[in-house]
């Protein structure tokens, strides 16, 4: 199939689509409003629905709706939009209703600014709302991992009765690439926990509230052992030019691309040096950075956050090796000039 | 016979309650179970059970569906119009109830009803009004009497302080869209009579697909106003009907029915054509092996720097090769300084971002006063030389000069200097066939009319180029 | 012969349709319910079966009112 050149954010609406997103209710905001538009085209142009709400938390409660009547609903935000759903997030982890939440990171806190950082990456992947649940997090580094990313969230969405987040930044959201569009078009199918307004669907409830502390109990325990089996289930990253490395990066999104430009230029000054990539951040490729701690001297994790990230590296790691984190914040994007001038710094340090 | 009995669209027992269970959770007197039981028997009589999805909210009512056999589905606080929203655009004919609270409806979920009413959904709301938050024991609800104590207020609500009670049949009868609105009262067996006509409508009208109907409900609160069963409803009438008009506010009769025009819902190969690309018609030329480029193209809003952005791209990757591109957005493009940086390898793109461009084509002065130090040794600079007006100050780039605004301007278009500056980048540096772009451009511009004059403007730049070659 | 029937397990004691009532047919009864409460009880012959007790009871179930059948001697 021909390639075609695609925004980051445009792709997600084309993922969406043909992996059977049936409903795209949003807010605008800078930098994520391209889904919107997007959405504001195609959906309604393939008889799906589209809808401006009048607020993040109206939007996020008309995918509860949308999910709960058995739809493959989705919506698209940056960080001020996300903490406004918080609440409805965590409803429809309670009530385990399937969707598609899109969050193009901006600087934060606050009201921030519309250029790239990663500091939503607590919210989304420790689930910054209230209770013990967990979404599934997929972290897309070009505009082809946006729209397949997208395609493949709604199956698993329907699958574990969760949701998933697209969990990317204002540079992969704005960038333009060639992409490939996924060539089998999906559909949902009738769910018998949802509602349909029919006899058969009549009996259902959904609900988040458990009165008795036994069953709320109970439903916790169910919750816990359904992201047990994700953990299990669901893996994704990608490693470049570990095989001989000596240190890794660990990066995601707009970090993972400039990783890799400064990796190429490391390793023609002699460093030798790879990559590790999730492509999901929840769950987290621990195992494999795990492993890579018994090969490498050195972690490197490179994020526009204060190190959130990192935490979960050195989780991986345990000790096993020093994880240095290098950390931009506010909208201030590194050169690869810059990364590579500190890795070469902190090689002469002693990881030899 | 029986004349009157529990509606079918109870549950017989309410097991979601405990095993065996009839009685409801609401205190005696309370107003929730004469609302409940004027829905469920309108359920049975328009004969909606099956299609009929519940909207419970937060407070007392947050029970709602222990007591009603149809679908069912708990909203948070406030949300549950929002919820409704969400249903109603994936069920078209289900019924769909919202049944809020005070405190749900005239406090935290003021924006979702509103906009809900607004936007005129098939919707049928129940707003029980108690002037008191219920469940949670009594305190200020938005509609609480000037004077009233609750827990939060204990002296009394008072206006300078707590506002006044909010009239929320009042606030809807200021919106355009709602076909129905209507104030009732639980006070006495005829105003239950009288409110069971007004639920009916309320809700025929959504089964008639009219649109939203509103209907306040002033219930009882007997526990938490601390007045027996009876004497609560004589302070219904003494106290809260003043202050709440028992009456109608609106009732649309001859509301045309506006049929919806559903788009079909394309699926499989129908799906997949509405984003496929077909591009074979362009035939490229295979690309020559170049260096990888990195290009800042940079100017005012308006001078068109990011679509010649794209059209780059979009012929490097016509013709087999990698390309990205990114912009500079928001609020700093509006009105001032733009940039699209575009990178064009034969490999892998790992970073997108042109720090340190190999081609600058500058189409302002600020763009070359800002980016001229970070051009690469040995890279291009291509000035729009009908506005900037100073020289290239770096030796180590060659600088190439071309009054791209006047050439424009000559060929019917000034907006097109974009085009000028590309199609000689390309003539200079063969990052993509020229002929490329001919072929590119009539399927990434949106207005027609703007094709010929931009193909004509490319041969422009072409026979410039010609005359010019020495320069590049 | 027209009759209310209180299910008297689900009824609260709220007394509403003892006030409600136009024939006076309901009265607070001598008798606790399981749960507690002073159920109310039917007792008249002068009822209408016009269904206002079962309008105002806050109790979904707890009143069922018979109409006498046709022929029926009141």
């Amino acid at each position: 199939m021909t390639k075609q050149l695609v925004k980051g954010n445009e792709a997600i609406v084309y993922g969406a689509l043909l992996g059977g997103a049936t409903h795209f209710f949003g807010y605008p905001i800078t930098p994520a409003s391209e889904i919107a538009h997007a959405a504001a085209l195609y959906f309604p142009k393939t008889g799906r629905e589209f809808l401006q709400a009048e607020s993040e938390v109206a939007a996020i409660n008309m995918i509860y709706g949308a999910a709960g009547a058995g739809g493959r609903a989705m919506t698209a935000s940056s960080g001020p939009g996300v903490s406004l759903m918080a609440e409805g997030i965590s409803y429809l982890a309670g009530a385990e209703l399937p969707c598609v939440i899109v969050d193009i990171q901006r600087a934060g806190p606050g009201l921030g600014n519309i250029w790239p950082e990663q500091g939503d990456y607590n919210t989304v992947v420790k689930s910054g709302a209230h209770g013990n649940y967990q979404n599934v997090v997929f972290a897309p580094a070009s505009a082809q991992e946006m729209c397949d990313f997208t395609y493949q969230a709604f199956e698993i969405a329907d699958k574990y009765r969760v949701v998933v987040f697209i969990l990317s930044d204002a540079y992969i959201g704005q960038m333009m690439e060639p992409i490939e569009i996924p060539n089998t078009p999906r559909e949902g199918d009738r769910k018998d926990w949802a509602l349909y307004a029919d006899a058969e669907s009549r009996k259902n409830l959904i609900t988040s509230i458990f009165m008795n502390q036994q069953i709320q109990s109970d439903h916790n325990k169910k919750l816990q052992n359904k992201y047990r089996l994700i953990e299990h289930e669901l893996l994704a990253y990608e490693e470049e030019e570990t095989d001989e490395a000596d240190v890794i990066f660990v990066a995601y999104g707009i970090c993972a691309r400039i990783c890799y430009t400064a990796m190429e230029e490391l390793r023609t000054l002699g460093i030798k040096i790879g990559m590790l990539r999730p492509q999901m951040l929840f769950p987290f490729p621990s195992r494999p950075i795990q492993q890579l701690a018994q090969k490498v001297k050195k972690c490197i994790v490179v994020e526009l956050s204060d190190g959130q990230m990192a935490v979960d590296v050195k989780l991986a790691v345990n000790g096993a090796i020093p994880v240095l984190e290098y950390n931009w914040m506010g909208g201030v994007v590194p050169t690869v000039k810059e990364i590579v001038e500190r890795v070469q710094q902190d090689m002469k340090g002693g990881a030899k | 016979m029986i004349k009157h009995q529990k509606p079918r669209a109870f549950f017989d027992t309410f097991e979601r309650k405990g095993p065996g269970q009839k009685n409801t959770h609401y205190c005696p007197g309370c107003g929730h179970g004469t609302a409940h039981k004027l829905i469920a028997e309108l359920i049975d009589e328009l004969h909606i059970q099956d299609r009929t999805i519940f909207c419970s909210p937060v407070g007392c009512s947050v029970f709602a569906y222990y007591y009603f056999d149809t679908g069912n589905i708990q909203c948070s606080h406030g949300r549950a119009p929002a919820v409704a929203t969400g249903i109603r655009r994936t069920h078209k004919d289900s019924i769909l109830i919202s049944y809020q609270g005070d405190g749900d409806l005239a406090g935290i979920g003021t924006a979702e009803i509103i906009h809900a009413a607004n936007r005129g959904e098939n919707l049928t709301v129940f707003f029980i009004n108690n002037a008191i938050y219920g469940m949670t024991g009594g305190q200020l609800a938005p509609t609480t009497l000037i004077g009233q104590s609750t827990l939060t207020s204990p002296g009394g609500r008072v206006q300078s302080r707590d506002g006044s009670p909010i009239g929320m049949a009042e606030i809807m009868d200021a919106i355009k869209t709602p076909v129905f609105i209507e104030r009732v009262s639980l006070a006495t067996p005829g105003k239950v009579m009288r409110a069971r006509k007004v639920f009916k409508k309320a809700l025929l009208n959504q089964v008639q697909k009219r649109g939203f109907s509103f209907v306040e409900v002033l219930s009882p609160c007997p526990v938490n106003w601390k007045l027996t069963p009876s004497r609560a409803r004589r302070w219904m009438e003494e106290k809260l009907e003043p202050v709440f008009p028992v009456m109608n506010f609106r009732e649309t009769e001859d509301l045309k029915i506006n049929k919806e025009t559903i788009p079909p819902v394309l699926k499989g190969e129908d799906l997949l054509n509405v984003f496929r690309v077909n591009k074979d018609q362009l035939h490229p030329p295979k690309a020559k092996e170049i260096s990888d480029q990195f290009v800042k193209i940079s100017g005012f809003g308006g001078q068109g720097v990011m679509s010649a952005g794209v059209l780059l791209a979009n012929c490097v990757i016509a013709e087999g090769r990698n390309a990205t591109w990114i912009p500079s957005y928001g609020p700093a493009m509006r009105g001032g300084t733009a940039n699209a940086s575009v990178i064009v390898s034969g490999k892998n793109i790992g970073s997108p971002l042109v720090d340190y461009p190999n081609v600058l084509i500058a189409m302002n002065l600020p763009s070359l006063n800002i980016f001229e130090e970070k051009v690469l040794p040995g890279g291009f600079i291509f000035i729009n030389s009908s506005i900037i007006t100073r020289k290239v100050k770096r030796e180590d780039v060659k600088s190439i000069y071309v009054p791209a605004s006047d050439m424009a301007k000559q060929g019917g278009m000034l907006a097109a200097a974009n085009v000028i500056m590309l199609s000689l980048y390309m003539l200079a540096s063969k990052v993509s066939d020229i002929q490329t772009l001919k072929k590119v451009i009539p399927l990434s511009i949106k207005k027609k009319e703007y094709i010929d004059v931009n193909l004509k403007i490319v041969d422009i730049a072409i026979e410039f180029y010609e005359k010019n070659k020495d320069a590049f | 012969m027209n009759r209310v029937e209180i299910h008297k397990e689900e009824c609260k004691g709220c007394r509403l349709c003892v006030d409600a009532c136009p024939k006076h047919c309901l009265i607070p009864g001598s008798g606790i319910n399981n749960i507690g409460y002073q159920f109310i009880e039917f007792e008249s012959e002068r009822c209408t079966a016009c269904g206002i007790c079962y309008y105002v009871c806050p109790e979904l179930g707890a009143i069922t009112v018979h109409k006498k059948d046709k022929g029926e001697t009141p």
